[in-house]
This record gives structure tokens, C-alpha cells and sequence, in this order.
């Protein structure tokens, strides 16, 4: 796994490091040209997290070391699914049979302790918010795997390398019906992973109605700092990982492969920014119906690709 | 054997089964069960080898292309939209209540309708069926959407979902049928066409005479007929 | 002394280890007493099983027998190696915390008898993994089931007790039932009671033997539906004893199971895709009850039913790959159930010691009581946390190993196989998924709920931190959590001998090492604990953890109190909510009649469906029907009489 250690691997880790807050910038910036508005600087998150971790801090007399250890779980286990996914022509920093496991298993770590965090503060509105989370991710985590299954199907690949790579391709040209389907399924998955509009509305001001941003709620200072690099390193693996599944053409230069995949995640970002600006969103009680549907049409996607 | 688009229109056909299945909105049922019966339609001549033999078989093209055109034409008009203008006008007349309520609950149902799918499929691989018809959709979707059709029927409470039911079960039926289409005669096909027409016809009639006497056209209510 | 002579004296030691105690004045230096005796017994356990490993396969250890063709006999293979270490582990610790838990001075009426059934029941399973014949076998299991009987009674004096106890007993005849029904039909294809693999299979004898084996040891093991009277035993027995319940005595079902399948090797790969989707099944339904619990200590044993399921799914990967003749399948899939096995048996363990330092501190097993116990309870909070995530299957603790065995198996069959058989493990993966998610979501909520925030009564509020002898036992195991999640290939070996004894070396399988990347979860845990170490250090240096302590936000409201906090019955709500269609979860909610409506409460409850739906229901009709033979028995001497006549006037003109 680590015996050879070729510069692509540092250029990977560099953008992993680097890009992932860049994301939530495009998409706030495609929300306030739908709006109307100019918008805040593409670059505001990087701003937002600098001016954080230069804060003091607050704690709650209730909290316990559980509290703190929600962020950095969050961004640990965020940088581990990040250098997972492939990115660019060559493989993965880390790559072995049955990487795409940890992925899951990884993230699910981080939701782990974020939600601890959110009940060690003993707040009723951060209790729901742990709770939505866990209740959902119950429904987005076998849409995820059943998407896993056909592409692993179609690829014969058990590593997230040769499940998103040019064996990829060829499963797009026998079996397209399938892994549109599976697209479509993630797409929803990301967005309700990284809860956005219609699972929960980033932007909402009432604590009763959040998800993801009630968790949060009594972090501040280098710990809330920590929490929104996290969320969006979130988003880049899942964006990462939809624009491997929809473009898997590596170009065979190794710039222009890079420039394919970090277009494709700020096009995933103009994606779902287009969605919040279009889009109402949902009642919590029709979310499950929704993430149920992106299980059948994965699950829908799976059976085309046994049978093809 | 089956050209290419087939199987990807039925891949659709499938995807708006479990919409039909999902969806509690009387207005968006309906006009999805108008957008299948269409899609269908639209292939049916698509689905029709012996046609294309004909057409370029030499001067009968003319009058088969008019056939078929206007049988196309039928299908199309009768399925996608003048059962779903009825439908509308029925809805609107009679002030049926716009939502739909499912004896088990909807998202059961979408979950119920993925594992039929999952199911036809499984049935459709052990069947055995001609040489080139194993690997494409026609078999699976036709049961699979029979199965969808039935479910709504058994699980949704109000008449014109049952209607709307009958409907799916009859398209289901139908992509049986674009299997058969080379040997299917065209009298039987529109037999078919008009047994669904005089079902409809007659259900609606049913029907508003019932939401008539009962706005809320459940036919649970029809339980308490029984005493 | 051989190695197999040894492990025989050391079940001997174990099981005689709680009758001094019963001769001696009854103390708490009596019961340390007992506790010596287990470990010495245990401790020679443990050098027979290294002899074994370093001396290798030596002939078992047979006694004639008076009588003809009856031969008992005892020997070490590998599968029982592997079910070996586990037994001797966790019947020593829990011996240890029950020193802290049970002490004679505190339980004077049962304190002696729990030692003394909990030697017997370690020594039984002991013999039950070294067995090497029915007789043997069933010797073990029967001790073993009416020890762990006067065990879950050991509070007898509360009803609920004695109902789950009772509850137990019934079920648990029902295994050995079917346990000696699967022997007999042993003996009459092979001729003899030893355990020889059965070499004509797809008789309508080695059907029934494997129905019977999978019913009988599926009860035993808790397999859904037939897991009825797992929850109430585990809730009602005492802590340490409902460790050993649920993390060896299932097990010795999952053992049953894995020596009958060693018995018929040429099963159809269609029952190996059964037990797949069963143990499915069974994982999916357990873990959705156990998000449903309010008592720790019931929710626990729906997990374990839930993990049982997971370690079933392996088996069922494991014959379906020996019946394709598939190497690396068999191999992931055995491997991948023994390993969950091992981590069950640890992580469990440490649960249910630590929901018993939790009762022992707090005094209440209901989870919406507690609160805020992480800051009284340091220890028994950090090794609970421990063990929840490791049960979760995340990374980097020893669940992650197992479940991705399993599901690097899964996937492999669902790309490699036909589709039909690919189907079924192609819904077994997202059904692992869908469980894995349920039990974050489950032990977030109890970890939550009971450790942190703030205390939710004065009970919670005033709990105390448990003495070291309990809390030494649950630092080890959570120790042992870790190391198997960070140094997998140190327990391949013994892996890859008890799947080489699966298969009996027919198709010898590939080694674990090369099947699954061991060396690269060590890899991945070290990086991760340099990325944790360096976020943690970001915050130091920032001062973060010194910061100024303020109220938690509660939307501007400035006095928030223990009881606006979220209970675990709000947490789950929605998770209840869509699995009603399996829990039938019960709501009493108060009628608003008036306009000012009067004080109102409102309770919510799953209950078990199989056992109120299906099978009280049952037993009330087949009551009913019975009693009308109770017409037949007038009670008058006559009518007896009249009987007496009848039966003869039947067999005078029967033929």
C-alpha cells in the first residue's frame, strides 16, 4: 500500500487539503446569482475558517472530552475518505480490495461522533438533529451500497481504483440504464449526506426545522472551524465520487485528468446549487419516502446490471 | 430482434413505476399513468419488425405506414390522453379529495414494488422463452409492471386509484404484447386497446356516480354496504 | 499429559471450581475462592490450546465404553480452538467482575449458587467446543442449559425473573430437542455417534438432520424468529452472567451450526444461500427491535441477535462458496463469521459489564433515567464508548475486521457468481449497510443518552464509579477491541487453521493474509490515529479545552433543564416509526377531552412480535384446544371405568 509514494499521491493530498472549502463558495455563489444578489466571495469559507480558528472558544458546562472529539473525528475520518477516492490518472494515496468499505465505514465514524458531540451537550435541539442524522443516513447508507454492488458488478473491481477507472467505461457503454440510475441514487445520497436542500436547508435560522447545523450548534472558535472544513471535505468526497461514477475517462494526461475532476466537483457544486435555489425543500415526514426511492431506483440499477 | 431503444424506454417504464407506486398526488398518478400508456404507445411501432419489412417491401408502404400510423395514433390518444383528461375532468367534477391514501403506507409500497421488479427479473431468467428474447427488458418490465399495476389496485383505498391500477396492470400486459408483435394480429391489439377503453369508460361512470353519493369515493365505505 | 487430556481437566476444573464454596462458610473470600479455581481451570484451558497449536494435530482422546460402538471422545481441531479462546477469555473476566458485581455480602441468598452454575457453565462449553462425538456433545450442552437456567433465575424472587426464566427453559428444550434429534439421525446414517463427515448427502435422513440442527441450534443461538426467549434472559439474568449469555452461550448454537456443517460437506449451494438470506434477516430485525428498547440491558440482546445474523451471513457465505467449490469465498465467509465470533464475544461482553457498572452505579436499567454518567463514570464510560463503536463494525476496532470480511465475500459473489446467486448476496451487502447504520444509530443513542449530557434524575446524578475490580475486566476487553482492529493479521493464523478444519482441507483455501487486506488496516489505523493525535493537538494548542464554560444554547431560553433533554424513546421515534411494520410498536397516549385537559403521561413500547404476536397467541389456542380433553377427565370413577371399557371393546374389534 505504501511502498511506493509517487508525487501524484502528494499532489492529491495537497488538493484534498487545499480544494474541498472551495465548494461550498460555488455553491453559495450559484444561489445568490439565482437570487439576484452579487454574493459573498467564492473564497469565503477558507475566510470564514482562518477567522475561526484565530477565535476564542466557548464551551457548554455540560460537555465532556466527547464534545471536542466530534470535529476532529470529523475531519480526520473526512481526510481518510478523501484520500480514498481516486482523483486523478493514477491511483488513490490509499488503495486496496475493499477500500470502498471503509469509505462508508469511515464516514459513518465521523457521523458516529458528531452526533455524540450534538447529545453530549444535553440541548433538545441538537438531540433532534443527531437523531434526523442517524435516522437518515439508516435509509442513504443501502442506496450507497446498492450502487456500490453494480458498479462493482459491471467493473469486477472491489477497490474504489478499478471500480471508478476505465473499466468503468466500458460498463457505461453495456449497461448505461444501470449506472444512470446509480448516478441519479448517489446524487440524492450527497445531497442528503451533506444536507442540503430538500433534506435540511443550510441556510435555515429556526433550530427546530435543521439537521446538520443544529448539531453544531454550540461549537465555536477553532472546534467550529474544524466542523465546516469537515463538512466540506464531506462534500468533496461525495462530489468526487459522483463525477468518477458519471465521467470515468482518464484523458491519459495527467493535468487535463486533473482539471476533468475538479471541474466535475465544482459542476456538482453548480448542481446543487441550481437545486437549493429551485427547489422547496421537503417535509421531514416525506424525507424517508424520498431516500426510499433513491434505494429503489439503486436497487433498480443493481438488478440491471446482474442481468445484463 | 428488438432495436435498440427498446430496452432503455423500459428502463423509463420501470422508473415511472415506482413513481406510480410513491406518489400520493391523485393529479401526478394520473398524469403518469398517461405518460406510460404514451411511451408505450410511441413504441409499438418501434417494436413492429414486420412493418419495417413491409415498408421497404415495395407499394404496400404506403397503406401500412397509414395503419400503423393510425394505430399509433390510437394508442397514444386513448392512453396518454383521453383517459387522463376524463380522469382530470372526473377529479374536478366530482371534487375527489387530491390525495391518495395506501392501505400499507407508500414508501412500503415503492419497497413492495422493488422487490416485485427484483422478483420478475429472477422469474424472466428461469423462463423459457425464445432464442434472443432472454437478455433484453420486454419480459421483466411487462411482469414487473403487471405486479406494480396490482399492488396499486390491492393497496390504494379510493376507486379512481383502483382505476388508475387497472390501468398500469393493463400496460403491463400490453409490453407482453410488443413482445408478440410480429405475430400478434393487429384486431387482437386493438381488442385490446378497446377493452381498456370500455373498462375505463365504465369505471368512470362507476365512479362518479359514486363520488357522486360520497365525495370521498373510498371503497372502504362500500364495506358497510355488506349489513 | 496431551493437550486434549489437559483441555478435558481444565472443563473438569471450571466446572467443579463453585463446590467448595458450597461446604465453606459463605463469604466474600469463599467466592474469590470459586473465582481462582475458574482461572486456574481456564489458565490450563489456555496452555492446552498453545500445546495444541505447537505440537499440531495429535489422535483425540477417546474412553471406551461399555457399550457397543459407543466411544466418547475429546479433542482440540481447529474450529474449536477458535471457539476455545473466546470461552476461556470471557468466562474469566466476567468470573473476575462478578467478584465486584455479585458479592456475596451484597446477594447472600444467591451469591454462592451464581459462582457455582457460572463454573458449570464455563466448563460445559468448555467440553461442548472439544467434543468429538454426539454424546459428548449433548453431555456439555445439557449441563450447559440448566446452568445458564439457574443462572437467569438467579433473582427469583422477582416475577420477571422467573417468567424469563421459564421462558428460557422452554426454548431451550427445544434446542436440545432438536440437538439429540440431529445426533440420532447422525448415528443412524453413519453407525456411530463420532463426528464423521456424512458422505451421501441429499437423503431425505441428512435433510431432516440439517433442518433439525438449524432450528435446534438456531434457537440456541437466537437466529430471528426463533430468538424468543433471548431479550427477557438477558435483561433478567445479572450482569456478568448475561456477558457470558450473550457473548459465549449463543455462540455455542453458531458452534452446533458450523460442526453439522463440517458433518455433511456436500450441501447444496441453495441452503447456503438460505442461511445467507436468514442471517439477513435475522441482523436486520435485530438491530431495528434493538433501536426500539428503553432497558439497556433488553437492547443489548437484540444486538445480539442482530450480530448473530451477521455471523450466520458468513457461514452462509461460507457453504455457499464450499458448495461452488469457491476457496476464498469459504474462506472469507468462515473466517469472517469466527472472527465476529471473537468480537462479539469481547465487544458484547464489555457491554453488558458495562450497562452492569452503569446498574451497579446508577441503579436503574432504563436508559431515559440515566444521563450525564460520563463525568461520574469516566472509565466505565470511555470502555462502553469503546465497545459501542466497535460494535457499530467502524473502523479502526475489531468489528470493522470482521463485517469486511464478510463483505469483501459478499461482493466477490455478488460480481463473480450467476445472477440468481449473485442476487442474493447482492441484497445481503446493502442489508450489512442498513444494519451497520442502524447500530450507529442505536448505540449513539444509548451512549448518548446515558453518558452524556446531564443527568436526567437525582439517581444519575449521585452514580459512582464502579471499584477496579469491575472496571479492570472491561479495560482488557476493550483492549483486546483494539488490538484485533488494529493488528488484524495477528489473529489470521488461527483464522486461516479453523477454515482449513472447515473444509476438512478438501479445497485447502488460500491464506487470510493474502485474501484481505489485513496489513493495510493496520496501515489505515495508524494513519488515523496520527490524523486524530494532530487534530487533538490543534486543539490543545489553541486552548480549546481550557476555554470558558458557559450554559449550552437553547434558542436563547436561559435555564435549560435535564428534562428538556432528548430521550432515547424521541431519538428513535422515527427509526420505530418505519420498521412498524415488523415492531408494532404500542403507544398509550392520553384523550384530550376537555378544553384545560387534566396532568396526562404518554408511554411508548416495543415488545417482542414473534412473542406476543405470533406465539403467545399460539399457545393460548393450542391451551384451548386441550381443554376440552378436560371433559374426558370427570373426575368421577365411573367414567373411568366406562374409558377402561371402551379401549377394550376398541382392540377386541380393531382388526
Amino acid at each position: 500500500m505504501f511502498e511506493s509514494f509517487p508525487f501524484v499521491s502528494v499532489v492529491h493530498i495537497l488538493v484534498v487539503l487545499v480544494a474541498p472549502p472551495l465548494l461550498p463558495g460555488v455553491i453559495n455563489r450559484v444561489k445568490a446569482i439565482f437570487a439576484g444578489r452579487r454574493g459573498q466571495p467564492l473564497l469565503q469559507t477558507y475566510y470564514d475558517i482562518v477567522k475561526l480558528i484565530r477565535k476564542e472558544s466557548v464551551l457548554s458546562e455540560t460537555t465532556t472530552w466527547v464534545f471536542l472529539f466530534g470535529p476532529v473525528a470529523a475531519v480526520s475520518t473526512g481526510l481518510l475518505a478523501a484520500l480514498l477516492v481516486p482523483l486523478g490518472n493514477a491511483s488513490a494515496p490509499l488503495s486496496f480490495e475493499g477500500d470502498l468499505i471503509l469509505l462508508a465505514y469511515a464516514l459513518a465514524l465521523g457521523r458516529f461522533f458528531t452526533m455524540a458531540a450534538a447529545l453530549d451537550t444535553g440541548s433538545a435541539f441538537e438531540g433532534m438533529g443527531a437523531a434526523r442524522e442517524a435516522t437518515y443516513a439508516c435509509l442513504a447508507e443501502p442506496a450507497l451500497f446498492l450502487g456500490l454492488i453494480a458498479i462493482a458488478r459491471l467493473t469486477g473491481g472491489l477497490s474504489l481504483d478499478g471500480m471508478l477507472g476505465p473499466a468503468l467505461l466500458h460498463g457505461w457503454s453495456v449497461a448505461a440504464e444501470s449506472l444512470l440510475l446509480v448516478l441519479i441514487s448517489w446524487f440524492v445520497v450527497l445531497l442528503v449526506e451533506n444536507c442540503r436542500i430538500p433534506f435540511d436547508d443550510p441556510n435555515t435560522h429556526l433550530e427546530l426545522t435543521m439537521i446538520h447545523e443544529v448539531m453544531v450548534l454550540d461549537h465555536s472558535g477553532p472546534a467550529f472551524g474544524m466542523v465546516l472544513y469537515g463538512a466540506s471535505l464531506k462534500l468533496f468526497v461525495f462530489s468526487a465520487l459522483v463525477v468518477r461514477l458519471a465521467f470515468p475517462v482518464r484523458t491519459g494526461s495527467e493535468p487535463l485528468d486533473w482539471i476533468v475532476v475538479l471541474a466535475g466537483t465544482i459542476g456538482v457544486a453548480v448542481g446543487v446549487g441550481v437545486i437549493e435555489s429551485t427547489l422547496a425543500r421537503l417535509r421531514l415526514t416525506s424525507i424517508p419516502a424520498l431516500l426510499t426511492g433513491a434505494g429503489v431506483l439503486s436497487l433498480f440499477g443493481m438488478i440491471l446490471a446482474l442481468v445484463h | 430482434m428488438v432495436p435498440g431503444i427498446v430496452d432503455p424506454c423500459m428502463v423509463l417504464v420501470l422508473t415511472l413505476n415506482f413513481h406510480i407506486l410513491g406518489t400520493p398526488r391523485l393529479r401526478s398518478l394520473i398524469f403518469v399513468v398517461g405518460l406510460h400508456g404514451a411511451l408505450l404507445g410511441f413504441l409499438y411501432p418501434v417494436a413492429h419488425q414486420g412493418f419495417h419489412a413491409e415498408f421497404h417491401g415495395g407499394p404496400a408502404a404506403l397503406g401500412a405506414l397509414i395503419r400503423l400510423g393510425l394505430l399509433t395514433a390510437a394508442i397514444v390518444g386513448i392512453k396518454g390522453l383521453l383517459i387522463p383528461n376524463v380522469m382530470h375532468r372526473a377529479v374536478r367534477l366530482a371534487d375527489i379529495r387530491p390525495t391518495l391514501s395506501s392501505v400499507i403506507g407508500f414508501t412500503p409500497s415503492v419497497l413492495l414494488g422493488g422487490i416485485g421488479t427484483g422478483a420478475a427479473f429472477l422469474f424472466a431468467s428461469r423462463l423459457p422463452l425464445r432464442e434472443g428474447h432472454e437478455h433484453h427488458l420486454l419480459v421483466p418490465a411487462s411482469l414487473a409492471t403487471v405486479l406494480a399495476g396490482f399492488l396499486v389496485l390491492v393497496t390504494r383505498r379510493e376507486a379512481l386509484g383502483q382505476v388508475l391500477g387497472y390501468i398500469v396492470m393493463e400496460n403491463g400486459i400490453f409490453v407482453f404484447g410488443l413482445l408478440l408483435i410480429d405475430a400478434m394480429p393487429v384486431l387482437v391489439e386493438l381488442g385490446v386497446v378497446l377493452d381498456l377503453f370500455v373498462g375505463v369508460f365504465v369505471m368512470i361512470i362507476i365512479v362518479n356516480h359514486v363520488s357522486r353519493a360520497f365525495p370521498e369515493a373510498s371503497t372502504e365505505h362500500l364495506r358497510t354496504l355488506r349489513e | 499429559m496431551t493437550s486434549h487430556a489437559l483441555i478435558l481437566t481444565s472443563g473438569l476444573i471450571a466446572m467443579a471450581s463453585g463446590f467448595p464454596a458450597l461446604v465453606l462458610p459463605r463469604s466474600n473470600a469463599v467466592q474469590a475462592l470459586t473465582s481462582l479455581i475458574l482461572l486456574a481451570g481456564n489458565a490450563a484451558g489456555a496452555f492446552a490450546v498453545r500445546g495444541w497449536w505447537m505440537e499440531g494435530p495429535t489422535p483425540p482422546l477417546a474412553f471406551p465404553s461399555p457399550f457397543d460402538g459407543l466411544s466418547v471422545g475429546i479433542a482440540i481441531d481447529g474450529v474449536s480452538a477458535a471457539f476455545l479462546v473466546p470461552v476461556l477469555l470471557v468466562t474469566s473476566l466476567a468470573s473476575i467482575y462478578g467478584l465486584g458485581y455479585w458479592r456475596q455480602s451484597e446477594h447472600p441468598e444467591n451469591g454462592v449458587r451464581v459462582g457455582l452454575f457460572l463454573g458449570l457453565l464455563s466448563g460445559a462449553m468448555t467440553v461442548i467446543v472439544t467434543a468429538r462425538d454426539g454424546l459428548m456433545f449433548l453431555a456439555g450442552w445439557e449441563t450447559m442449559a440448566v446452568a445458564a437456567f439457574f443462572l437467569v433465575a438467579a433473582e427469583d424472587h422477582i416475577r420477571e425473573t422467573r417468567m424469563a426464566a421459564w421462558l428460557y427453559l422452554a426454548a431451550s428444550h427445544l434446542a436440545t430437542l432438536c440437538a439429540f434429534g440431529t445426533f440420532l439421525l447422525l448415528y443412524a446414517i453413519n453407525g456411530t455417534y463420532e463426528f464423521v463427515p456424512i458422505r451421501e448427502t441429499g437423503t431425505a435422513a441428512s435433510t431432516a438432520l440439517v433442518l433439525l440442527a438449524l432450528v435446534g441450534f438456531g434457537t440456541k443461538a437466537g437466529i430471528m424468529p426463533l430468538h424468543v426467549w433471548l431479550p427477557s434472559a438477558h435483561a433478567q439474568a445479572p450482569s456478568h452472567v448475561s456477558a457470558v449469555m450473550s457473548g459465549l452461550l449463543i455462540k455455542m448454537g453458531i458452534y452446533g451450526l458450523v460442526r453439522v456443517a463440517m458433518l455433511v460437506p456436500d450441501m447444496p449451494a441453495e441452503w447456503g444461500l438460505f442461511v445467507l438470506a436468514i442471517g439477513t434477516v435475522s441482523a436486520i430485525l435485530g438491530v431495528a427491535f434493538a433501536v426500539g428498547q428503553h432497558d439497556i440491558k433488553r437492547l443489548l440482546a437484540y444486538h445480539s441477535i442482530e450480530n448473530i445474523g451477521i455471523i450466520v451471513m458468513g457461514l452462509g457465505l461460507a457453504l455457499v462458496g464450499r458448495s461452488v467449490g469457491n476457496p476464498v469465498w469459504t474462506l472469507l465467509g468462515i473466517s469472517g463469521a469466527i472472527l465476529h465470533v471473537w468480537n462479539h464475544a469481547l465487544f458484547k461482553s464489555l457491554l453488558f459489564l458495562g450497562a452492569g457498572s452503569v446498574i451497579h452505579g446508577a441503579g436503574t436499567r432504563e436508559i431515559d433515567r440515566l444521563g450525564g454518567l460520563g463525568k461520574r463514570m469516566p472509565v466505565t464510560a470511555t470502555c462502553f464508548l469503546i465497545g459501542a463503536v466497535a460494535i457499530c463494525g467502524l473502523p479502526p476496532l475489531n468489528g470493522f475486521v470482521s463485517e469486511l470480511l464478510i463483505y469483501i465475500g459478499l461482493f466477490r459473489v455478488a460480481t463473480g457468481a450467476d445472477a440468481s446467486t449473485a442476487s442474493v448476496a447482492a441484497l445481503a451487502a446493502p442489508g450489512l449497510a442498513l444494519v451497520g447504520a442502524l447500530a450507529v444509530a442505536c448505540f449513539v443513542k444509548v451512549h448518548g443518552i446515558v453518558f452524556l449530557g446531564a443527568p436526567r434524575t437525582p439517581e444519575a446524578a449521585k452514580a459512582h464509579e464502579s471499584s477496579f475490580v469491575m472496571l479492570g475486566p472491561m479495560a482488557a476487553l476493550a483492549a483486546c477491541c483494539v488490538v484485533i482492529g488494529v493488528v488484524p493479521l495477528a489473529v489470521a493464523p488461527i483464522l486461516d487453521v479453523a477454515a482449513a478444519a472447515f473444509t476438512g482441507g478438501v479445497a485447502g483455501p488460500a491464506s487470510l493474509a493474502e485474501s484481505a487486506p489485513l496489513a493495510a488496516i493496520s496501515g489505515v489505523a495508524g494513519l488515523f490515529a496520527g490524523f486524530l493525535a494532530a487534530g487533538a493537538l490543534f486543539l490543545g494548542v489553541r486552548g480549546v479545552g481550557r476555554a470558558p464554560r458557559s450554559l449550552t444554547w437553547d434558542c436563547g431560553y436561559a435555564a435549560p433543564s435535564a428534562r428538556m433533554q432528548y430521550t432515547s424513546s424521541s431519538f428513535a421515534e422515527t427509526l420505530v416509526h418505519l420498521f412498524s411494520w415488523a415492531l408494532r410498536p404500542e403507544t398509550h397516549r392520553p384523550a384530550i377531552k376537555a378544553l384545560f385537559p387534566d396532568d396526562a403521561h404518554f408511554e411508548s413500547h416495543v415488545r417482542d412480535t414473534v412473542l406476543e404476536k405470533a406465539l403467545f397467541p399460539l399457545t393460548r389456542g393450542v391451551l384451548w384446544l386441550f381443554s376440552w380433553a378436560r371433559y374426558l377427565q370427570a373426575g368421577n370413577l365411573q367414567a373411568s371405568l366406562m374409558y377402561i371399557l371402551a379401549v377394550i371393546l376398541f382392540l377386541l374389534l380393531w382388526r
